[in-house]
């Protein structure tokens, strides 16, 4: 129903329900307003938009007062003016006139309407709050309560945003405070740290503590990209100011998060800047000629590892001159030593002799060079990154039972649409930060049903309708069992599986044998709340799973997916708004790196290798004949690199010395490759061990696009330059690439479309890449540019994308019910070794902790290794709350803290891989998806103790 | 700050004594004030595990409790003495000399509107206007109006009653509160 009123003599129509100010900003009125934003509930407290209506006795707000038929408002009357400029003399009576050194000068709204209305500075001020000037400890949020005006904007942003209501309202009148919890210290107060209050906050009460000083809205440059850090692709601008990103905004219209965004994306940007970047091409002194020289002409230096004790820059003639020595290099020495050698080992051994690590830190575009550089230059589909370290499994299980493996839907639709939200085994609240918020609030605001299943009791499990704790490893038998009591039921969706589907008969056979009772015990979830669960699932529909490392990091990885996909087709939750199976992917571009051909056995858009027209198309494109043999994984390179079967290892952007399993291994291996090269950002543990170390550029300091865990494709733009001699990874590998042309490594055909490397420009590579892979063929810089929100498959310039796939037909044709037996972890607890260990990582962490152990205040949040021990195996050891331990298995041992905690179940322990002095990657076992080829991190036996401090 | 931690060696809060004003209001709405009130009427004061405690039990997040408990004057957050002594600042007390009685139990126990005694033993506080405007000025001894007072009657009074172990703010409740049954 439309509602038709006038607004300063104007007719305006509006829907029932609609406020006066929606109604006039619509018709093109301007209200001012403070206390009001978008995206949050209307208070009415600030008074600023008061506006006549006639009949009324008093202003009305205009934020709070619905329309009303036949309505007349005076937006801009005299008395309207009068009182909105008293508000303003009020407010200003008790605020500091500082503005001249105020951080948000210039961005300040009280500012902009004091301004508007003309109001002087108050002549006679009545008492004035003095309160101390950022009294919180905590490193990310400064608090200047004397410039707040109670507007109450950060405690409904902490309420309706982020679902945490760290802030409120105390006392009353002029005493009236805002407070974090009881009046505790904001981390007292289940403060996660996320800068929503301070995003909201429309004046200086409120900013960023890293950004103090730095420079003022007038001063910055903004840079629109896309984070770093997790899979969410959340966009934000990054301030720069004098090359140097000093802040991080939310873009209020960021496609994906809006103005969230978490600690690690708005706090974490100081790696970018740290003193230990790499900022030339370093050379172990025996693979170069004329060191001395160099040396001495000071053309070259003595690269001193920032972690034995140098600050990496320093070139004292003292230091011991051994063929072991990083040389400083310049970069046609560096790119030459890797060139040739590449090249003689090519032409001596063949192409097997070499391996390459691509990265999901890297963009789209350098990840399609990467691959192929391997496939066109090197010869080879040895060529893997870590996904398959965390995804293989999606990508290999989803694949067998709907055709492709990755998010079925979107993260607004499975927030938005779906009745029940089942996670299992995603810490989604520390991993997947925003899409924590967005599952919180659809809970919250939406009636959305939460089933949480995980071994530990995660932060978003008290959140969760029911919670459910089962064992680690036992995944397969508690999805058969809520598919046992499901088809009890009858509950099954029997017209989706009897059209959209094979191979119930032989599921049902086989979860038949999954009674409630014999899946208890299995998996120690009472039989009470596995019919909860069937019942919540069957209830909600539809529903929509999302599910993490915790389901893909087991031998069983591939055979868990596959269950998830049996569950959420038997329920009938496939292909349709609101439903799907949502593996939700950690790295920034780790959905794009698997694109983009960053895999063994696919070229860019998961185009098999062993099919011969494809082989053809890409052969016809490159140029070169190409190899129809599956190159060999992550894992396997390793063991390979370690017995000599290859020669050459290339690693860009990952660092395995943390994040491989069973690290010993890993060191031997890499200690004993013949010639190593690392492309990094830092120092990392691989880089340790190379012959040559490329310094890459960040995210920051490139253009190009990410893809992420929801298919969308979106641009990362350059903000600062690269350190020093840093480059891009895409100018690192296409000189490498051009080196090797010149010296014969590869022929292509002159006359190949594609086989040249003389790019203009990043989207020059995009170009390529429409032309070679259907899934991205309608993917450019110029619809990004111009705002479409992509999600691939997007087969052509004109195709809208597709945001929920296998609507109508899944990608195979029929989607594949696999019936799947439960089958305990490779490694078990015994007497020796008599506890679980199951890794992870936290909120303030990011997978091998290169960057965010280099973000000066996550690391101040969490500045050590923790092992989550619950308290009642803590006392049969004897181990007190942060106490050292020691934390052996059958491969290795780590000393670390213990935190002792009743997050984690009895017989269970907790340890992340973000420190590399104490990772849990020492202790796990390299036992592999015998199809996925991902290693089982989420259980090995270890035992514990504790050691003295000394 | 959670319930089950510790309290720095002050007395323990039994927490137990709560449930069953859980149990009366179970799955009513709206039912914060109520059990702010009936909590206050266990403890004689809201301490912070108990605000913890009705937040976590009530679904309702720390800083929401807090935010009631501390806008009404009804509630407190500092533990209160034995005995507590409100003094009506209303506008006929107030002219009637109550700052005069304010001045004296400054002087004689050195406590403002607010404060408790060191000895934990007078809690003083100020209201505004307690509909005994005829008995101007008006005061509340542990939960008794006295009337007409003047400064040398009350520190009489309030000594009095400090003197008498059988009477205390907690035993008046108690004893009003069978009264209104």
């Amino acid at each position: 129903m439309a509602v038709t009123l006038k607004i300063n003599g104007q007719t305006v129509t509006a829907p029932e329900g609609a406020t006066i100010l929606e109604a006039a900003h619509k018709a093109g009125i301007h209200i001012p307003t403070l206390c009001h934003h978008p995206d949050l509930s209307n208070v009415g407290a600030c008074r600023i938009c008061v506006v006549e209506v006639e009949g009324a006795r008093n202003l009305q707000t205009a934020c709070t007062t619905p329309v009303a038929e036949g309505m007349v408002v005076h937006t801009d009357s005299e008395v309207v003016h009068a009182t909105r400029r008293f508000v303003l003399e009020m407010l200003l009576s008790d605020h500091p006139n500082d503005c001249m050194t105020c951080e948000v000068n210039g961005d300040c709204e009280l500012q902009d309407l004091v301004y508007d209305y003309g109001v002087k500075w108050p002549e006679h001020h009545g008492t004035r709050h003095n309160w101390e000037i950022d009294p919180d400890p905590n490193p990310f949020i400064f608090i200047d309560r004397n410039k707040c005006v109670l507007c109450g904007r950060c405690i409904r942003a902490c309420a309706e945003i982020q679902n945490r209501d760290v802030w409120n309202f105390a006392y009353r009148g002029f005493k009236t405070k805002l407070v974090a919890g009881a009046d505790q210290f904001m981390l007292d107060a289940r403060c996660e740290s996320c800068g929503q209050c301070v995003a909201y906050c429309p004046v200086g009460a409120l900013y960023d503590k890293m950004s103090l000083g730095k420079g003022r809205a007038n001063q910055v440059q903004k840079v629109r990209t896309t984070c770093s850090y997790c899979g969410v692709g959340c966009n934000f601008d990054l301030n720069v100011r004098d090359g140097h990103i000093v802040r991080v905004t939310s873009a209020p219209d960021a496609p994906v998060n809006g103005m969230a965004l978490c600690v690690k994306g708005r706090y974490g940007y100081d790696y970018v800047h740290h003193p230990d970047r790499l900022t030339a091409p370093l050379v172990r002194a025996r693979w170069l000629e004329g060191v001395e020289e160099k040396l001495q002409s000071g053309e070259w230096r003595v690269f001193i590892s920032p972690s034995s004790g140098g600050n990496g820059r320093d070139s004292s003639e003292s230091a011991m001159l051994t063929p072991d020595t990083f040389i400083q290099t310049d970069w046609d020495t560096a790119l030459d030593v890797v060139a040739r050698k590449f090249a003689e080992e090519k032409r001596l051994r063949g192409p097997t002799a070499f391996g390459m690590l691509a990265s999901a830190k890297c963009t789209n575009e350098e990840n399609y060079l990467f691959n192929k550089f391997a496939r066109q230059i090197m010869g080879t589909n040895t060529i893997d990154h870590c996904a398959r370290l965390c995804h293989s499994s999606s990508v290999a299980g989803l694949a067998i039972s709907f055709g492709s493996g990755a998010m079925t839907n979107t993260i607004a639709d499975v927030t938005t649409q779906s009745k029940c939200i089942f996670i299992i085994g995603s810490n989604t609240t520390e991993q997947h930060p925003v899409i924590g918020v967005k599952v919180r609030r659809a809970k919250r605001y939406l009636g959305t049903k939460l089933l949480v299943a995980d071994p530990r009791r995660i932060d978003i499990a008290d959140y969760a309708d029911l919670y459910i704790r089962h064992r680690p490893g036992t995944d397969v038998a508690l999805l058969n069992g809520l598919m046992h009591i499901i088809i009890r039921e009858g509950w099954h969706d029997q017209e989706f599986i009897a059209a959209r589907t094979e191979g119930f008969e032989e599921l049902k056979a086989t979860v038949e044998k999954y009674t409630p009772e014999r899946v208890s015990e299995i998996t120690g979830v009472p039989v009470e709340q596995l019919e909860a669960a069937a019942r919540m699932l069957a209830e909600n529909r539809p529903g929509a799973m999302l599910y993490a490392m915790g389901i893909t990091q087991h031998t069983v990885g591939v055979l868990n997916v596959m269950s998830c996909a049996n569950l959420q087709m038997l329920l009938g939750n496939i292909g349709k708004p609101g439903g799907g199976v949502n593996p939700l992917r950690g790295q920034s571009n780790v959905q794009g790196a698997c694109d983009m051909g960053g895999l063994p056995n696919v070229y860019p858009g998961y185009q098999p290798v062993t099919d011969p027209a494809v082989r053809q198309k890409f052969e016809q494109a490159w140029g070169v004949p190409l190899s129809d043999q599956i190159g060999l994984t992550v894992t396997e390179m390793v063991d390979a690199a370690g017995r000599g079967d290859i020669r050459c290892l290339y690693i860009i952007g990952e660092d395995p010395m943390t994040s491989e399993p069973d690290l010993n291994h890993v060191r031997h291996a890499l200690e004993h490759t013949h010639f190593l090269v690392v492309q990094e950002l830092f120092m990392t543990g691989a880089a340790e061990l190379a012959d040559v170390v490329l310094p890459a550029a960040s995210f920051a300091e490139k253009e190009g696009t990410f893809t992420n865990t929801e298919r969308r494709i979106q641009r990362v733009r350059q903000a600062v330059e690269p350190p020093g001699e840093a480059r891009p990874d895409a100018w690192i590998i296409t000189q490498l690439a051009k080196r090797m042309l010149a010296l014969g490594a590869a022929s292509p055909r002159a006359d190949a479309p594609y086989a040249g490397w003389d790019y203009v420009g990043v989207s020059d590579v995009m170009r390529e890449i429409n032309a070679l892979t259907p899934i991205y063929a309608g993917v450019t810089y110029q619809r990004l540019e111009e705002g479409a929100q992509l999600h691939w498959p997007v087969p052509d310039t004109q195709h809208p994308g597709t945001p929920i796939l296998h609507v109508n037909k899944f990608t195979r044709g029929l989607g594949k019910f696999v019936a799947v037996d439960h089958m305990p972890p490779a490694e078990l607890p015994d007497g020796e070794y008599p506890l679980i260990l199951t890794t992870g990582r936290v909120l303030y962490h990011w997978h091998g902790g290169a960057m965010t152990r280099r973000a000066r205040n996550l690391k101040a949040m969490y500045p050590e290794a923790l092992v989550e021990i619950n308290p009642h195996d803590a006392r049969k050891v004897g181990i007190q709350n942060r106490q050292l331990v020691k934390l052996a298995s059958r491969r290795g041992e780590i000393i670390s803290r213990a935190l002792v905690t009743e997050r984690i179940a009895p017989g269970l322990v907790f340890a992340t891989f973000h420190f590399p002095e104490a990772a849990a990657n020492f202790l796990t076992i390299a036992a592999l998806d015998p199809v996925a080829k991902i290693p089982e991190y989420k259980v090995c036996a270890v035992k514990v103790m504790p050691v003295s401090e000394n | 700050m959670t319930a089950s931690d510790g309290n720095g060696g002050a007395p323990a809060v039994d927490l137990s004594l709560m449930e069953p004003v859980f149990e009366k209001y179970a799955g009513q709405p709206g039912a914060l004030i109520p059990i702010l009130q009936k909590a206050q009427d266990i403890y004689n004061y809201l301490p912070p595990e108990v605000l913890q405690l009705i937040a976590e039990r009530l679904g309702i997040a720390l800083s929401k409790v807090y935010g009631v408990a501390t806008f009404y004057a009804q509630f407190y957050l500092e533990r209160r003495g034995r005995h507590v002594l409100r003094l009506c600042d209303g506008t006929a007390c107030h002219v009637k000399g109550t700052p005069a009685l304010l001045a004296a139990i400054k002087d004689e126990y050195g406590i403002r509107p607010g404060e408790t005694t060191p000895d934990g033993e007078l809690t003083l506080e100020v209201v505004y206007c307690i509909g005994s405007c005829a008995l101007a000025p008006a005061t509340v001894l542990d939960g008794r109006v006295m009337g007409h007072m003047r400064p040398t009657q009350l520190l009489q009074r309030v000594k009095r009653q400090i003197g008498s172990p059988l009477c205390s703010e907690e035993k008046n409740l108690e004893e009003r509160t069978r009264r209104s049954r």
